[in-house]
Order: structure tokens, then C-alpha cells, then sequence
């Protein structure tokens, strides 16, 4: 078993998924090929977790490489470590789900095959560009993802779509544009310093750049990273696209494409640039803490469902961008926690939303009211989905939201408190939405032909619920297999957990028994 | 400080307490119409299982030396990262057991009396899964062994405690009440999670025993921090001033609920987060000095707003408000307070329980009506809830033997011991506490009957009565068993210490004091709702003081001039910023780019000449330009 390319087939079998689905001749066969393709993805998503080793002896694992343009130094190489694997988990559950819940997003004589082939080359991309162990070809892989997600929204979505895509666009090409000239300059800095260029990873993040240059490229990669999380100011595309596109397309996009962002500053800005990530890490946590307050507010103020669940998110990539940037172990591993429960809670929240419109055909919340009397399930799950979502203890965002706090704490006092108040307004813009939108008696759209969850919706919300569960009550499973890397990316920018203030040195020395 | 033992033998259940009712919930709330016939006895069962355990576990620690009572029993690790450190594990330990023993016991009562109560309800099943899941959260409350873990049971309450006030889910007034519960809970919330950052910032740890073996070694600044923050999280729990506001609302809620969580254990949560964290406030003697001053304010606001209330719910809450304002009071008064703290809370649990289980079994017989300008002369009909309900307010107002005497009374001489002004407030309350619970007996089971004409009460079912017996059992002798030759103080003295206050008044004086400011509130009430007829609409013709108490002081209005206004407009005009500014900036950017590249077309205009004449220009300039620089 030890060496299967298990990278190389994850990304491939939704690709052969989707040649499948281009070449069968029935269109109602899509959806069960892609469901199916999707349910083995997942398996073999499965097989390789297990064989990962925690705190193994190599950083990365499960590395393949294949050389493709020797003359630049190019090769295709894949591999995880702890961060990586996890968010490749994240993309192998969440598809599944994904697709059973846009079952009925099109019919048979609809562009059926496109819409669940896009989904599928969307997740093998996603796949790739979490495990890319060379630097150019996670540029192509962050670069090309657009096209489907582009397609997604601009084909599939709203009536404000073809805006809405090409903004999505247009703001993330710009961003990449930024990073391809970063990643010249990283290569020309590799040839000057290694004497022939590359774009291998392992080896570029071991190259001691000299300050200046580095300030330079990091900016480069952090502009496209932050765009793509989206980190305030550069945030209003999120709410445009989200809105426009299908649920499903807006989990692919909100809950696994960003984070394809906060995995890039984990990846790439600190461990080929800390020094300058050192630098520039106490304006990027003020920027985060303004997006947590920020996003939140705007979230209260939101009178669309799919604008108010993407604002949110807005908010809560605060607190995850807030995270990696403190540099204590703590807030960097809640980070990347956060990443995946944030994943399940955000899909939960615009599955749910998306159950609900194809009933009531309108985001708008003041169109709703009273949906617990008539549809008591439904109603059920949008408080559980949001439960999650304003990061109640036992369920999977809290973990993830009190260890940046306690972990930012450490570094920046101030900040973490003034985060603290997203506690309440988390609570406020959940709570608000339930009570508009399910009790009282039924309003609006919501009449008795609104109708119940059917079995196929309860099955995309009941893997969701007890995954959000088993993470917020058991979340050292997950944890343990990110902590090992989190250390190894703090080790490289020189960080170490402040000390306890009010223990006396010999005290302290005791961190390390168990 | 005391050793913990690791849990063995009978101590080794200790995880069953929580187990039963969490199963409970998972079951009613999962399972959904399957379980509809018997689902309200699966919810009592699961209570009746955890109540028995609690009594093993007691009875098992009672046969250990005093010392040697605390255990640990581990489950599993929650979170392990550097330093941080959080197992699931609990702590059972002479304070823990105490109220494992309140929240079960009167948790199974209250429990079987909604099995009556809610009898007819279509969601009756749904509300026992409730139920179950607020009992699990509250026990691992008190049973937690870290602050991490405890803020997990904190929030549970608060989950449950949201769930049940807007049970009622089509009434237009319970989502507001619940969500203002939830909201308000979490500004507490911060103070709970920003003590569990200073703690770890300062200690490196979140359990309670590494917390308090390092808090000696901290700065003044740091433990009075800790403290403070502990404060504003309980006080947001406890419905303390300035967090008191949602209490009143949140009697939107069933009335099993309202004596549950809102009188007998939920609110008390943040007295037992101060007497737990005793190590760190008697490090803190001003954070102590606020925690009294919270305390006074609130049982002296509750007073007032209980005095105002016709509705006999809101009566209790208030009541509830000022019982828990003593409670905070004595936990503030440090060594010589916590063990009266404990005891009043106990108390209060049996006598404010059996009190809203009675205003349950009132509104029961009278039509969900909550009016007392609409009742009277109810003893006539209601035999036992006038008696049970009769022996919970001569209890609560503290009338010998009665265990209000023997509990508050403690905290109003050990008040008296630290300062008279103090303690000169708190002897004002009791007075108060008299008047207003004379006035809701008084104008409930005494005098006309002023009933609507729809009304025909009757007296309760005995799955109602019942538990109602059973609790004026505890109102009445709880008191003297608990405070009887010092057992509560032996019992707690080696987690919370206890040290006798000295008082230059003798006890004798001090309950002559007090029982004096009781009679004045009984003889006002007596002259103002029994002399005279009570009228059926409320007066508008009153002092300010009274229209002040019945808009709770203008709590609300404060927030919603202070809070949500400002609030609002913040979230309108940000959202005007983001769609306007920021965003017009990125679409203002699009624009211009595409104005830019609209001109630069207009250059390919598709003309030969135009075309030549620029080709020309270019040659000419590239000539130009060689010939300078090939000079």
C-alpha cells in the first residue's frame, strides 16, 4: 500500500467521472454517475487517511512525482501533509452531499451533463491544488479552477449571474495576475540563489530570500490568497456570486474554493516568506478583526438569505485568517479546524437555504415566516446549521473559533478581544434569521403546500449533523493530525508559544510531560 | 486545598448522570413521531435513572473521610495542543454534588409534574427532549473539572433554556423572548470566554485545580481581571445587573420550565461559578467588592419589579431576580458567605420551584390565564396548591422554621458582619421580598374572586400536585436540615472554606431586625391588597416609582436606547458602506477600465489612411529616434 499514488487517483476518478458522464448516452444516468464517482472519491479519500502517519518522519505524504517541464524546474508532484490531508477530506465529504442536494437543480432535458461535470473537474481541481507540492503547478491548478466555478455560476445561476460570474472573475484573475509575477520573481530568486531555477516546493521553502524581495513576493501571493478568502476590503465579490449561484455551486465555492485562500498563507506565504510574514502578520490580524466585526454587522443587516449566510463567511474567515497569523500553535491549528468545520457548518447553512427557496422561490427573508408549523424538519435544520454556524459548544466551529481566540489571546490581547464580540453578534444574525424566518404563524410564501424535508434532502442534512457533532464533541481526532504540521510551518517562521506569564521559569518547563 | 482522587468503585458511575438524559434527548428528539405515545416517560425514566445515581454517589461519599471526598473521573481528551489542555472529565466533589442533587431531584419533580401540565400539548415529546437535553448541559455544568468544559455546559443551558422560552414556536412573542435570552447570555459569554484567555495566557491552564494552585503567583491586576470577567459571564447566566433584562421575558416559556431553568438551576449558575472560583476571588478583593455591589443592586431591583407585576409569572421572576441578587451578595462576602450562598440557593431551589409549579397549576385551572387582577379568592377551590404555594411563600419571605429563615437570614447577619450598609440593604430587601410575595398571595388565593367569566379552576391532577407536595416538604424543613449543627458547612468546608462572620450584633438582634422588616412588608401589603379591593384593570394613575418597576426600571428601554438603536443604524449604514463605498470602489475601478479600453477601441476605427498615417508617424519617430541615438 505504500506506494499508491492515492493523490494522483483521488483527483483523477472524478475526472473519469466526468469523461463518463460526456460520453453516456442517457442523460438521467448523470446524476447516478456522479454521485457514484463522488462515493468513490470518498473511499478513496478514506483508504489514504488511514494510512497517514501523525507526526510521521516526513513532512508530506504520499508524494509522487512526474517530471513535466524540466527546463523551468516544473514537475507535477503531489503530496499532504496534516493540513493538506484534512482539506482534501473536506473536499471528498462535501461532494457527495453537494450533489445529493442538487439533484433537482436540473432536469433531464436541462444541461444536466455539464452542470454535474463541472462539479466534478471543480473537485479534482480542488483536490489537486490542496496536495500540489510544486508551486507552478498550484498557480495552474489555483488559475484554472475559475473556469468551472466561472461556468457554475454564470451558466447555472440567478438572474443577476452573468454580473455576478464575471466579477467572481475578473477579481480573482486579478489576484492571480499579482501572484504570477510574484512567482517569476520567486523563480529568478531560486536561479540566483540555487543556480538553476525551480518551482519545487520543498526546496524553495528552504531558500533564505533576502528580506526586501521577500516583502515584495509575499504581497504578491497574499493579495491573490486574500481576495480568494476574502479578507476585508476585498470581500464583495463573496456576496455576489454566492447569492447568484446555486446552493450547491455556493458550497463548492464558499466552503471549499476559499480556502484554497487560507490554505495558500498557511502554504505558501509563511513557509517561503516568514520573515516578511512576520512583518506584515499585525496588519493582517487587524484586517481580520475588522472583517470578523465587520462581516458580522453587514450580516445583521442582510435582507437576502444567500447575501446573509455569505457575510458570515466573511466573518468567520476573519477569525481563521486572524489565526494563522498569531503564531501561537493554538490559533494557527484552530485555524485550520476552523477551515473544515467552517465547510460543513457554511454547507449545512446554504443547503438548507437552497431546500427552502426551492419552495418558497425567493431569498428574500422577509418573504418567510412561520416554517416550523408547517415544516417543523426543515425549520430544525436551519437552527442546527446555524447553531453551528454561531460556533455553539459541542458543535464543530466552536473548537475551531475558541482555539484562535485563546491562541491570538497569547499574541494579541487586544485583538482577540475585540473578536470576542462576534460571539454575540454570531448570535444575533443566526437567531434573528431563525425567528423571521420559522416562528410565528406561517407568512408569505410559506403556506400548506410548502411541504416538509423528503428523504433525499434529509439524507444531504443528516451526514452533515453528525459529522458538525462528532467534530465539536471529539475534535482532538482532527486536531492531532493538523498540529504536527501547524508546528512545522511555526518552526519555519520562528514562532514559539509565549510562556505563561504568572508561573514562575522552573514551572514551565514542564510542557512537554505528559 | 484538597486532593482529587481518580474516580473508582461507586464514583465510577459519575458519567451516567449526564449519559442518561443526553440519551434521553438524543432519543425524543431523534426519533421523531415513533416515540410520541411514551416519550414524556422515556424523559422521566432517564431523570429517575440520574437522580438514583446521584443518590449512590452521595451516599457513597459520605462514607469517605471529608478530605478524601473529590474525584476525578476522565473520558476522554478533548483538545491537547502545547499547553492547552482540555479533557472531557468530571469532577465530583462536596460542591458539584450538591447541585447534582438539586438539578436531578427537583429536575425529576418538575419533570413528572409536565407530564400533567403539558398533557394535550402536540409537542409534548419534542418538550421532553428539551427538558432532558437541559438537564444533561447542567449537570456537566457543575460536574465540568475545567472552565473550557464548563463553558460547553453553559452554553448547553443556554441552547436548552433558548429552545424551551420559544417552545411555543407560532406565538409571535416567544422568538424574540428566546433569542433576547440567547443574545444577552452571550454578552456574558465574552466575559466567560475572555476569563478563559487570561487564564491560559497567565497559567497555561483551563482546569479548575491548575488555575488555582498558579492564581497566588499572579498580579492583583490579573486575578481582579479574572474575576471581573467571571462576574460579567455570571451575571449574564444569573440575570445579574446590568444583564438582568431577559429574565422577565423569559417566562414566554412553560411554566415547568420557567420553575426549572428559571427559578430552581439554571440562573443560579453563575452563583456556583463564583463559589467555585473562590480561590481566585479571595485573591480579588475588589472584583469580590463588585460582585457584592451586583449583588445588592439586583436583589433590591427585583424587589421593586416583583412589587409591580400582575403577572403573576413575572412576579416570580422578578422574585427569582432578587433571591439570586442574595445569593450573589453572600458569594461575594467570600469565606463567610459561599456556605450561605450554597444554602439559600438550595433552599430556593425547593420553595421558588414549588412557588412557579403552583403559578402552573393556577394558570392550569384558570385558562392559561396569568393575571392577578384576574384571580382572588382561589384558596376556595384549590385546596393543595393553595397550601403548597401558602407554605413556599412563608418560606421564601423567611419565617421561622421555615428554610428561608435558617438560609437568608445567615447571609443578611453575615452581611451585617462586613458592613452595615450592606447589610442594612440586604434587611431592606427582606422586607421587600415580603411585601411582593404577600401582594402575589394575597391577590391569587385571597379576597374576591375577580375571575373572567370563561373560567371554571379547578385543582390540579395529582401528577401535578404531587411534586408540588414534595417540594413545600423542602421548603419547609430543607432549611433546618441543611444549616442544623453545621452539616452544609462541614459538608462544603473543604472546597469553598468556610469561616464563622463575626458580628457585633448578636443573632438574636439580627433576626429581630429582620423579622421586623418582614412584618412591614406583610402588614403593607395587607393594608394595600386585602383592606382594600384590588381593581381588575391595573391603575394608570400612579407614582413614578411604580411605572418605573412595572417597565423593569427601564432596563429595556436602556438597552434599546443604548444598544440596539445605535445598533441598528451601525449594521444599516455599514451595510450602505459595503454596498456603496467598497463596492462602488471595485465596480467604480471595473468602469473606468472598461471606459479606458472603450477609447482605445475607438482607435481601430477600420480606415486604410488612418492606419498609414500612424504606420507613418511610427517610422518616422523610430527614424528619429536611431539617428540621435546612433550619433
Amino acid at each position: 500500500m505504500k506506494n499508491v499514488p492515492w493523490l494522483l487517483i483521488a483527483g483523477l476518478v472524478p475526472l473519469v467521472g466526468t469523461a463518463l458522464i460526456a460520453v453516456v448516452p442517457r442523460k438521467s444516468w448523470v446524476r447516478g454517475i456522479a454521485l457514484g464517482t463522488s462515493l468513490v472519491t470518498l473511499a478513496v479519500v478514506i483508504a489514504m487517511a488511514t494510512q497517514f502517519q501523525i507526526g510521521g518522519p516526513d513532512k508530506f505524504q504520499f508524494v509522487t512525482t512526474y517530471s513535466w517541464i524540466p527546463a523551468f524546474g516544473v514537475s507535477f508532484t503531489l503530496g499532504v501533509d496534516g493540513i493538506g490531508l484534512v482539506l482534501v477530506a473536506l473536499a471528498a465529504c462535501l461532494v457527495p452531499v453537494v450533489l445529493i442536494a442538487s439533484w433537482r437543480d436540473i432536469e433531464p432535458p436541462g444541461s444536466i451533463k455539464s452542470y454535474f461535470g463541472l462539479m466534478l473537474v471543480l473537485q479534482s481541481m480542488i483536490i489537486w491544488v490542496f496536495s500540489a507540492l510544486d508551486v507552478f503547478l498550484f498557480y495552474l491548478l489555483f488559475e484554472a479552477m475559475l473556469i468551472p466555478a466561472y461556468l457554475l455560476i454564470g451558466r447555472f445561476g440567478g438572474a443577476q449571474r452573468s454580473y455576478a460570474a464575471m466579477k467572481f472573475l475578473l477579481y480573482s484573475l486579478f489576484g492571480g495576475l499579482v501572484m504570477l509575477a510574484a512567482l517569476i520573481g520567486l523563480y529568478v530568486a531560486s536561479q540566483t540563489l540555487l543556480g538553476n531555477g525551480t518551482f519545487d516546493f520543498q526546496t524553495l521553502s528552504s531558500l533564505e530570500i533576502n528580506t526586501g524581495l521577500q516583502n515584495w513576493l509575499f504581497l504578491g501571493f497574499f493579495l491573490a490568497f486574500a481576495i480568494k478568502a476574502p479578507l476585508w476590503p476585498l470581500h464583495t465579490w463573496l456576496p455576489d456570486a454566492a447569492s447568484e449561484a446555486k446552493p450547491g455551486t455556493a458550497v463548492l465555492l464558499v466552503a471549499l474554493m476559499d480556502k484554497v485562500g487560507t490554505f495558500g498563507m498557511i502554504r505558501y506565504c509563511l513557509e517561503l516568506f516568514p520573515d516578511a510574514s512576520r512583518t506584515f502578520a499585525f496588519t493582517i490580524c487587524i484586517l481580520a478583526v475588522v472583517s470578523i466585526v465587520y462581516g458580522a454587522l453587514v450580516a445583521i443587516g442582510q435582507t437576502d438569505i444567500m447575501r446573509l449566510i455569505s457575510y458570515t463567511s466573511v466573518s468567520h474567515f476573519g477569525f481563521i485568517i486572524l489565526g494563522i497569523f498569531a503564531f501561537t500553535s493554538q490559533a494557527q491549528t484552530g485555524s485550520v479546524f476552523y477551515m473544515v468545520a467552517h465547510g460543513f457548518s457554511t454547507a449545512a447553512l446554504f443547503l438548507i437555504a437552497g431546500v427552502m427557496m426551492a419552495r418558497g422561490k425567493s431569498r428574500n427573508i422577509a418573504d418567510y415566516g412561520g416554517v416550523f408549523k408547517v415544516a417543523p424538519l426543515l425549520a430544525g435544520f436551519v437552527l442546527i446549521a446555524g447553531l453551528s454556524g454561531l460556533a455553539l459548544p459541542g458543535m464543530a466551529s466552536f473548537p475551531g473559533e475558541f482555539l484562535v481566540l485563546v491562541g491570538s489571546f497569547l499574541r494579541y490581547p487586544v485583538l482577540a478581544i475585540i473578536a470576542t464580540v462576534a460571539i454575540v453578534l454570531s448570535a444575533v444574525y443566526i437567531l434573528w434569521l431563525y425567528q423571521r424566518v420559522a416562528t410565528g404563524e406561517p407568512r408569505g410564501v410559506v403556506t400548506d403546500k410548502f411541504g416538509d424535508l423528503r428523504s433525499r434532502e434529509v439524507w444531504v442534512f443528516v451526514p452533515l449533523v453528525a459529522v458538525m457533532i462528532a467534530l465539536g464533541v471529539y475534535p482532538q481526532a482532527v486536531t492531532r493530525v493538523i498540529e504536527p504540521a501547524v508546528q512545522s510551518t511555526l518552526d519555519r517562521v520562528g514562532a514559539v508559544n509565549p510562556e505563561p506569564t504568572a508561573l514562575k521559569p522552573a514551572e514551565s518547563t514542564k510542557e512537554t510531560t505528559p | 486545598m484538597e486532593t482529587i482522587t481518580a474516580a473508582s468503585g461507586t464514583t465510577s458511575l459519575t458519567w451516567l448522570l449526564i449519559a442518561l438524559p443526553l440519551a434521553g434527548a438524543v432519543i425524543l428528539l431523534g426519533t421523531g413521531r415513533v416515540t410520541n405515545k411514551w416519550g414524556h416517560l422515556l424523559g422521566v425514566a432517564t431523570i429517575a435513572g440520574s437522580f438514583g445515581v446521584a443518590v449512590a454517589l452521595w451516599l457513597s461519599l459520605l462514607a469517605k473521610p471529608s478530605e478524601d471526598r473529590a474525584v476525578r473521573q476522565f473520558l476522554f481528551t478533548w483538545l491537547d495542543l502545547g499547553r492547552f489542555k482540555v479533557d472531557v472529565a468530571l469532577q465530583l466533589d462536596q460542591l458539584s454534588m450538591a447541585f447534582v442533587l438539586l438539578i436531578t431531584g427537583v429536575g425529576l419533580l418538575i419533570h413528572v409534574y409536565a407530564v400533567g401540565y403539558m398533557k394535550g400539548d402536540d409537542g409534548r415529546r419534542r418538550f421532553f427532549g428539551y427538558l432532558n437535553l437541559f438537564v444533561a448541559a447542567m449537570l456537566l455544568l457543575v460536574l465540568a473539572d475545567s472552565y473550557v468544559l464548563l463553558y460547553v455546559g453553559w452554553e448547553g443551558v443556554g441552547l436548552a433554556s433558548y429552545l424551551l422560552i420559544g417552545y411555543y414556536q407560532t406565538r409571535d412573542t416567544a422568538g424574540p423572548a428566546a433569542k433576547k435570552a440567547f443574545v444577552v447570555n452571550r454578552v456574558g459569554d465574552i466575559g466567560m470566554s475572555v476569563a478563559i484567555m487570561l487564564m491560559f495566557a497567565a497559567f497555561g491552564t483551563v482546569t479548575f485545580q491548575g488555575v488555582f494552585e498558579a492564581a497566588p503567583g499572579a498580579s492583583s491586576a490579573m486575578v481582579n481581571g479574572i474575576g471581573f470577567m467571571l462576574l460579567l459571564a455570571a451575571c449574564g447566566k444569573s440575570a445579574q445587573f446590568p444583564l438582568q433584562s431577559w429574565l422577565l421575558d423569559a417566562m414566554e416559556g412553560p411554566t415547568p420550565v420557567s420553575a426549572l431553568i428559571h427559578a430552581a438551576t439554571m440562573v443560579t449558575a453563575g452563583v456556583y461559578l463564583i463559589a467555585r472560583s473562590n480561590p481566585i476571588f479571595d485573591l480579588a478583593p475588589t472584583a469580590q467588592m463588585a460582585v457584592i455591589i451586583v449583588g445588592l443592586i439586583t436583589l433590591l431591583a427585583g424587589g421593586i419589579i416583583a412589587s409591580a407585576k400582575d403577572d403573576i409569572k413575572k412576579a416570580l421572576a422578578g422574585s427569582t431576580m432578587s433571591a439570586i441578587g442574595y445569593m450573589m451578595l453572600a458569594v461575594g462576602l467570600g469565606p463567610t458567605g459561599y456556605v450561605f450562598a450554597i444554602a439559600f440557593l438550595l433552599a430556593h431551589g425547593f420553595f421558588k420551584a414549588g412557588l412557579f409549579l403552583g403559578a402552573g397549576s393556577v394558570m392550569h385551572g384558570m385558562n392559561d390565564q396569568v393575571s392577578m387582577r384576574r384571580f382572588g379568592g382561589l384558596r376556595s377551590v384549590m385546596a393543595i396548591t393553595t397550601a403548597t404555594f401558602g407554605l413556599g411563600y412563608l418560606a421564601i419571605i423567611g419565617i421561622p422554621p421555615l428554610a428561608g429563615y435558617f438560609t437568608k437570614d445567615l447571609i443578611i447577619e453575615s452581611a451585617l458582619a462586613r458592613s452595615p450598609i450592606i447589610g442594612g440593604l440586604a434587611v431592606i430587601g427582606a422586607g421587600l421580598t415580603a411585601f411582593y410575595m404577600s401582594r402575589i398571595f394575597f391577590m391569587t388565593f385571597i379576597g374576591k374572586k375577580r375571575w373572567t367569566e370563561d373560567v371554571h379552576p379547578h385543582e390540579s391532577p395529582w401528577s401535578m400536585t404531587v411534586p408540588m407536595l414534595v417540594l413545600a416538604v423542602g421548603s419547609v424543613a430543607s432549611g433546618y436540615l441543611l444549616m442544623r449543627d453545621y452539616t452544609l458547612e462541614k459538608w462544603l468546608e473543604p472546597v469553598t472554606g468556610f469561616v464563622e462572620p463575626e458580628s457585633s450584633l448578636s443573632h438574636v438582634v439580627v433576626t429581630s431586625v429582620t423579622l421586623t422588616s418582614v412584618a412591614v412588608g406583610i402588614v403593607a401589603a395587607i393594608l394595600l391588597y386585602l383592606r382594600r379591593d384590588v381593581p381588575e384593570v391595573a391603575p394608570s394613575k400612579v407614582s413614578f416609582l411604580v411605572v418605573a418597576a412595572r417597565k423593569d426600571l427601564f432596563g429595556d428601554a436602556f438597552n434599546e436606547a443604548v444598544f440596539m438603536r445605535p445598533g441598528q443604524w451601525l449594521t444599516r449604514s455599514l451595510v450602505w458602506v459595503d454596498n456603496k463605498v467598497i463596492d462602488g470602489a471595485v465596480n467604480g475601478v471595473a468602469a473606468s477600465l472598461g471606459g479606458l479600453s472603450a477609447r482605445a477601441r475607438r482607435i481601430q476605427t477600420g480606415y486604410t489612411r488612418s492606419y498609414s498615417l500612424v504606420m507613418l508617424s511610427g517610422a518616422l519617430l523610430v527614424l528619429v529616434f536611431l539617428a540621435i541615438v546612433g550619433r
